[in-house]
């Protein structure tokens, strides 16, 4: 084909053009998420605890998202597999803005990169349920039901903070995260509600999860403080909500609420300390080799 | 980039100029005055990656143009929070700009207040029908005043009307689709499946 015949269609020119944007297929290049947008810190709320709270919601969010991802081509049907796909691409776009957020408020001017892929295991201050390694597909769901129920309560009462940056990003969330919460429910009143054998795996699903719930609604002291500050939420004012929501899924699929207890921390520390379960530092392994291997590349 | 590049590129920014002339006869005033053409209609003129029947004006992304001179600032809102159609979305502003002669060109990200399938204009909506893809209804209200966002346990009764036959009796296939943005549904008298447009 020559040149001046239909270069637009030329994914050769494209590439090869002499400019510094990414037009040629999506993926290849990341702009800050944040761009043009004000981020200074509020008055009466401390940088360093904005960028430590930014963390644990972005974390929680980037996490689940990976567990998300590994679901690719192992999802029952191909609906799901790009049910899942969406809602950990969703995750993903909140954990990209809370990471930006972060590093933009504690001063370090750390990009989101800099923070998914160049933190230790210990620097990580996602919820343990989120890291958990993958079950099967009554784990999966329980889990993405007890994850969407909790942050969507989070979100929407996220929505009046004094940061503009996390108010904006949970009022996009809420939209998001309502049909995380949907999808999951549905799907558990299907498995609770079907065979024995699904209501079996649902069962099971449940009783894996619940020990990591309690965690949840445990205020850390940065959030604590975020919360004094009008800029965060308060977990443990979220648990009324997800108790609530929780009975009305699980009244729907005929399964009751696991009496199991809580999976205690190190010395009363967990994830929101960086205190991980051993499935973490294989997560991280694969999450970020690449990344590791090959510093600053583009692609 | 080679000559042939160049024009045909100025042309493609022509054409679609005259698209947005067609759609809203009022976007272009204060345009070329030293024969450029307005940043408004060329940022308007640029199409969604994904959807790309769609200008960026009738996604309703576009929030503000602002042209001092050489410069021009370009304010866009993400539609899903993840989309990644909208790196390619600046990307392709700050092309379809520079193209237009404009040397400056920032494009800023709005995310307050969060976009709106509603924002879809009415041209939009008909271009999607056109091409087969159901346009969204009323976007449902997510955020009620001090209580909590209903929980939503059997498949929504939404009346979506057939792109391809216009039949009402339709019926959800996958709530999620190919984008973030799009469910796959199929229509029960004409058989064919089609992709309609999420209220959100």
């Amino acid at each position: 084909m020559s040149s001046d015949s239909v270069p637009d269609t030329n994914v050769y020119d494209a590439i090869t053009e002499a400019s510094d944007d990414a037009r040629w297929a999506f993926g290849t290049g990341f702009s800050d998420p944040l761009a043009g947008i004000d981020t200074t810190v509020p008055d009466g709320v401390g940088g360093d605890d904005l960028a430590a709270y930014a963390l644990m919601l972005g974390d929680d969010a980037l996490i689940m998202s990976h567990r998300l991802q590994q679901w690719c081509t192992n999802a029952p049907e191909l609906e799901d597999e790009v049910a899942l796909a969406n809602i950990g691409l969703d995750l993903l776009g909140q954990a990209r803005l809370l990471l930006a957020r972060a590093g933009a408020a504690d001063g370090s001017g750390r990009d989101e990169d800099a923070l998914a892929f160049h933190r230790a295991e210990h620097e990580f201050r996602n919820v343990r349920l989120a890291e958990l390694e993958n079950g099967d597909f009554g784990e999966l769901i329980t889990r993405l039901l007890v994850f969407s129920v909790w942050r969507l309560a989070l979100l929407a009462r996220l929505t009046g903070s004094r940061d503009t940056v996390l108010a904006a990003l949970a009022a996009k969330g809420v939209k998001e995260v309502t049909y995380h919460r949907d999808y999951a429910a549905q799907w558990l009143i299907r498995l609770g509600d079907g065979t024995d054998f699904s209501r079996e795996r649902a069962e099971a699903g449940l009783t894996e999860i619940w020990p990591y719930v309690a965690e949840l609604f445990t205020p850390h002291v940065v959030e604590q403080r975020l919360a004094e500050a009008g800029a965060g939420v308060d977990p443990g004012a979220l648990r009324e909500e997800f108790d609530q929501v929780m009975g009305e899924v699980l009244a729907a699929a005929g399964l009751d609420r696991p009496d199991v207890a809580a999976r205690a921390g190190v010395a009363a520390r967990t994830g929101r300390d960086g205190v991980h379960t051993e499935a973490m530092g294989y997560l991280l392994a694969e999450m970020q080799s690449i990344a590791r291997a090959h510093p600053g590349a583009t692609w | 980039m080679t000559e042939g590049d160049r024009v045909t590129r100025g042309t493609a920014v022509g054409r679609a100029r005259s698209g947005a002339t067609e759609e809203r006869p009022g976007a272009r005033a204060g345009a070329e005055a030293d024969g450029k053409p307005g940043a408004r209609a060329v940022a308007e003129a640029v199409t969604d990656p994904e959807l790309p029947m769609l200008t960026l004006a009738d996604l309703g992304v576009l929030r503000e143009v602002t042209e001092d001179g050489d410069t021009v600032t370009v304010a866009i809102t993400p539609t899903y929070t993840g989309c990644p159609a909208l790196d390619t979305m600046r990307d392709d502003l700050v092309h379809a700009l520079r193209q237009a002669g404009y040397g400056e060109v920032e494009v800023r990200t709005v995310l307050t207040p969060a976009w709106s399938s509603d924002w879809i204009s009415p041209a939009g909506r008909r271009k999607l029908a056109a091409a087969g893809i159901a346009p969204p209804g009323k976007a449902p209200s997510h955020h009620r005043e001090g209580g909590p966002v209903p929980l939503t346990l059997s498949l929504p009764s939404r009346h979506v009307h057939c792109p391809h036959c216009g039949s009402a009796d339709t019926g959800l296939v996958s709530y999620f689709g190919a984008t973030a943005c799009r469910s796959l549904y199929s229509c029960c008298t004409c058989s064919e499946p089609f992709e309609h447009v999420k209220e959100i």
